[in-house]
């Protein structure tokens, strides 16, 4: 479980989160939406701990599972951010190595993921830059899965793909966050993806939270003009959203 | 192979550094003859190698071409060398800043304080003078100096150390009350091919100077006696005369008033004029039949070549090992690296002789000092590329770094120095092709290398000389640059080279 209480950020005189409360519960795909600059990559980050928060507290609970924060959190940027002088497979297997694992139990976690993730094998021999976005992406996100860590945190993972390849990883993703039941935070301005990935969303609006609940909540009950605008605005195709009421 | 790679790099940087440890071993009973720069102080100090050797009690080591007065008196005094030439009047106005000293024993009892010894005068005496073109003393009617006064429109060429001492230019000027419509410096070996060429009307030369006799030049008299007079004398540590004696005894036999001012400028033109070496004339002075002993060319480059190769290799090498972590610890604190990066650039600012010539007192003269003052040269570009190349890192690559559990050295050796290697390398490069070239330098302190061929040839203003060894040193200015190329592929990483981007 993730919690934030209150959690305050200032950057100088910018307030870039202003006094936000969410729980992500244990096993749950949570959603924060918002268009840039609302503050929801920067939430991200202070769970990750590489900022920390001006006020307020950040609990993270993952019964059972020890050792260091860096662990029990997995960690996917937009384009990824994968080293560009080490290949795929050495890119996925570099939390292992850092933690100590010996060569086989890294190649063998490999192959799992490569699996998982439908990557093909010689892929994992490439470069980041012999590799398409898409590919990319699949290799990041084994990476940030190499230690099995309970919790993922995505920001916007799929923003800078093309439309096709984009909906094939979304539909991957539910597939696979239903599989490995992780706790999941997921940072993105569309309103599709949000749909798709989430089962509970929060939406941002200049370090706020303007409301928080499952997509017919949004969609039935705006707290606010702004949520209907906001939705309204990317206009998602009606038949899914009556899908996903139901 | 990231790892291995650095690993490699470190592993051969200390290598070298060891194998030049083992090659600056300490002799056993030996003395050092030193010199300055200058063709008659290089074959006195010949004649006085070579009749050490004769004695048989020590083995000549010669450190010749060691600047000016500065820095052969302060190699001396820091027991870097064991005797050199020197004159009295040199004694008195830049060693005991005495200027009214004359009388030798004077200069004896206050050198003695300074444990340094003063032979018999050799016999002759190098005094400064004044030399116009003969065609000019007869149109302007210039016989003295005196006479200099009343033409204010000549242009005037003189040696830095002229244009500097005391006894020299500034002194010269306010005794005969002597203006010129310029005066610029120029290396003293330059000054006669100004002269004779025209580009320059009057200046500064040795009375036992070999060029005067082959140029046609008058000397103006001293009418208001001036310059003091410089006798030439040797300068000793005692030790030498205390633990060699025979060799000693036999430098006084053998010098002591055996040159005379026609002798000194015969040996003078017989090397600057006809080409022949130091040790040919100063053999012909002592009287030995086989005197020709041939300018071993072939044998010096590859002697030169080995000693700037290790100038350069170990300079460069201690350089990287100091500039890397001084540059890696730069990145990582924002306030060190202010200050570092201007302690390494202010270093770069000082000339590179002046550099040297600092070395002396803490490191005497030979291949030590000048290692490391080439080291400090070399560490601005390390550094500064190093700091560079690390804290312009994409910082979502560095963040990521702290999200994967990679701290301390393995996020440098697997992440930073990796993808900073292009541009740390490219620093590597500059450092090293530079202290090529700075390193013919080292031979004004007697570390050796092609800048002895380019010392000695400015001494004989023998342009092929001075070629010999600054040809080669481009050449090897261009091979090291070529050797950090390869070396590019085994330290840069496969994927960031820019050749193989290219390719695709």
């Amino acid at each position: 479980m993730i919690a934030l209480r209150h959690v305050t950020k200032r950057f100088g005189d910018h307030v870039a989160l202003d006094d936000i409360s969410l729980i992500v519960e244990p096993g749950r795909t949570h959603v924060l939406l918002g268009s840039s600059g609302s503050g929801k990559s920067t939430i991200l980050r202070i769970i990750l701990g590489l900022l920390r928060s001006d006020a307020g507290d950040v609990r993270i609970d993952t019964d059972g599972a020890a050792g260091p924060p860096t662990q029990q959190i997995g960690y996917v940027v937009q384009e990824g951010a994968l080293y560009p002088h080490l290949t795929a497979a050495r890119n996925v297997v570099l939390p292992a190595r850092a933690a100590g694992w010996s060569a086989e139990r890294q190649a063998e976690r490999l192959a799992t993921l490569a699996t998982l993730m439908e990557l093909e094998p010689d892929l994992l021999g490439h470069f980041p830059h012999q590799l398409s976005g898409g590919q990319q992406q699949r290799v990041s996100l084994m990476r940030a899965l190499m230690l099995d860590p309970p919790i993922l945190l995505l920001d916007e993972p799929l923003g800078a793909l093309d439309p096709i390849t984009r909906a094939n990883l979304q539909a991957q993703l539910v597939r696979i966050f239903g599989e490995l039941r992780k706790t999941v935070v997921v940072v993105t301005h569309d309103v599709r993806e949000a749909f798709v990935l989430g089962s509970v969303i929060t939406l941002l609006s200049h370090g706020r939270i303007v409301q928080q609940g499952t997509l017919a909540d949004l969609a039935q009950r705006p707290a606010d003009p702004f949520v209907s605008e906001f939705l309204g605005a990317q206009a998602p195709p009606l038949a899914m959203t009556r899908d996903l009421q139901r | 192979m990231t790892r291995r790679a650095s690993l490699r790099l470190v592993g051969g940087a200390v290598l070298v550094v060891l194998l030049a440890a083992g090659a600056t071993r300490a002799e056993q009973a030996t003395l050092r003859v030193g010199s300055k720069s200058f063709t008659e102080s290089y074959i006195l100090a010949e004649i006085v190698a070579q009749i050490i050797e004769d004695a048989g009690e020590a083995r000549a080591e010669r450190r010749l071409g060691l600047g000016g007065t500065g820095l052969s008196w302060g190699a001396l005094a820091a027991g870097a060398i064991d005797i050199y030439p020197e004159y009295t009047g040199t004694i008195a106005q830049a060693i005991l800043k005495e200027p009214t000293l004359t009388s030798l024993d004077a200069m004896r009892a206050g050198l003695d304080a300074r444990g340094v010894i003063v032979s018999a005068p050799l016999g002759f005496a190098n005094t400064y003078a004044l030399a116009v073109r003969r065609d000019l003393s007869a149109r302007l009617g210039l016989r003295a100096i005196s006479d200099l006064a009343r033409h204010p429109g000549l242009r005037a060429a003189f040696d830095a150390g002229f244009l500097e001492r005391t006894d020299g230019w500034p002194g010269l000027q306010r005794h005969y009350g002597l203006r010129f419509a310029d005066v610029r410096t120029l290396e003293h070996a330059l000054t006669y091919p100004a002269l004779a060429a025209g580009r320059v009307d009057v200046i500064d030369v040795f009375s036992t100077d070999g060029q005067l006799a082959r140029l046609d030049l008058v000397l103006l008299a001293d009418d208001g006696h001036f310059f003091p007079d410089y006798t030439a004398v040797l300068l000793a540590r005692r030790e030498l005369a205390t633990q060699y004696p025979q060799t000693w005894a036999a430098l006084e036999r053998r010098l002591g008033g055996r040159i005379d001012n026609a002798t000194m400028s015969r040996l003078n033109a017989f090397t600057d004029l006809e080409h022949r070496s130091f040790a040919e004339a100063a053999a012909t002075f002592l009287g030995r039949s086989n005197a020709q002993t041939p300018r071993r060319r072939g044998g010096e480059i590859a002697t030169l070549t080995l000693e700037h190769l290790q100038l350069v290799a170990v300079s460069l090498a201690v350089a990287i090992v100091l500039g890397l972590p001084l540059g890696i610890l730069a990145a990582r604190r924002r306030r060190v690296a202010q200050a570092e990066l201007m302690g390494v650039g202010v270093i770069q600012t000082i000339p590179a002789l002046a550099l040297l010539s600092f070395m002396i007192p803490l490191f005497g003269i030979g291949q030590v000092p000048a290692l490391v003052a080439l080291s400090l040269y070399a560490l601005l570009p390390i550094v500064r590329t190093t700091h560079a190349g690390i804290s312009t890192l994409d910082p979502r690559l560095t963040e990521m770094t702290t999200v994967l559990g990679l701290r301390g050295w393995r996020r440098l050796a697997w992440i930073e120095l990796p993808l900073a290697s292009v541009t740390i390398m490219a620093g590597i490069k500059t450092a090293a092709v530079v202290t090529v070239g700075t390193a013919t330098l080292a031979a004004f302190i007697g570390g050796g290398g092609y800048g002895t061929l380019i010392v000695t040839g400015l001494a004989l203003n023998d342009v092929r000389t001075i070629l010999a060894g600054a040809i080669p040193a481009a050449v090897m200015a261009l091979g090291i640059h070529g050797a950090f190329e390869l070396l590019d592929r085994v330290v840069v990483p496969r994927a960031l080279r820019s050749a193989e981007r290219a390719a695709r």
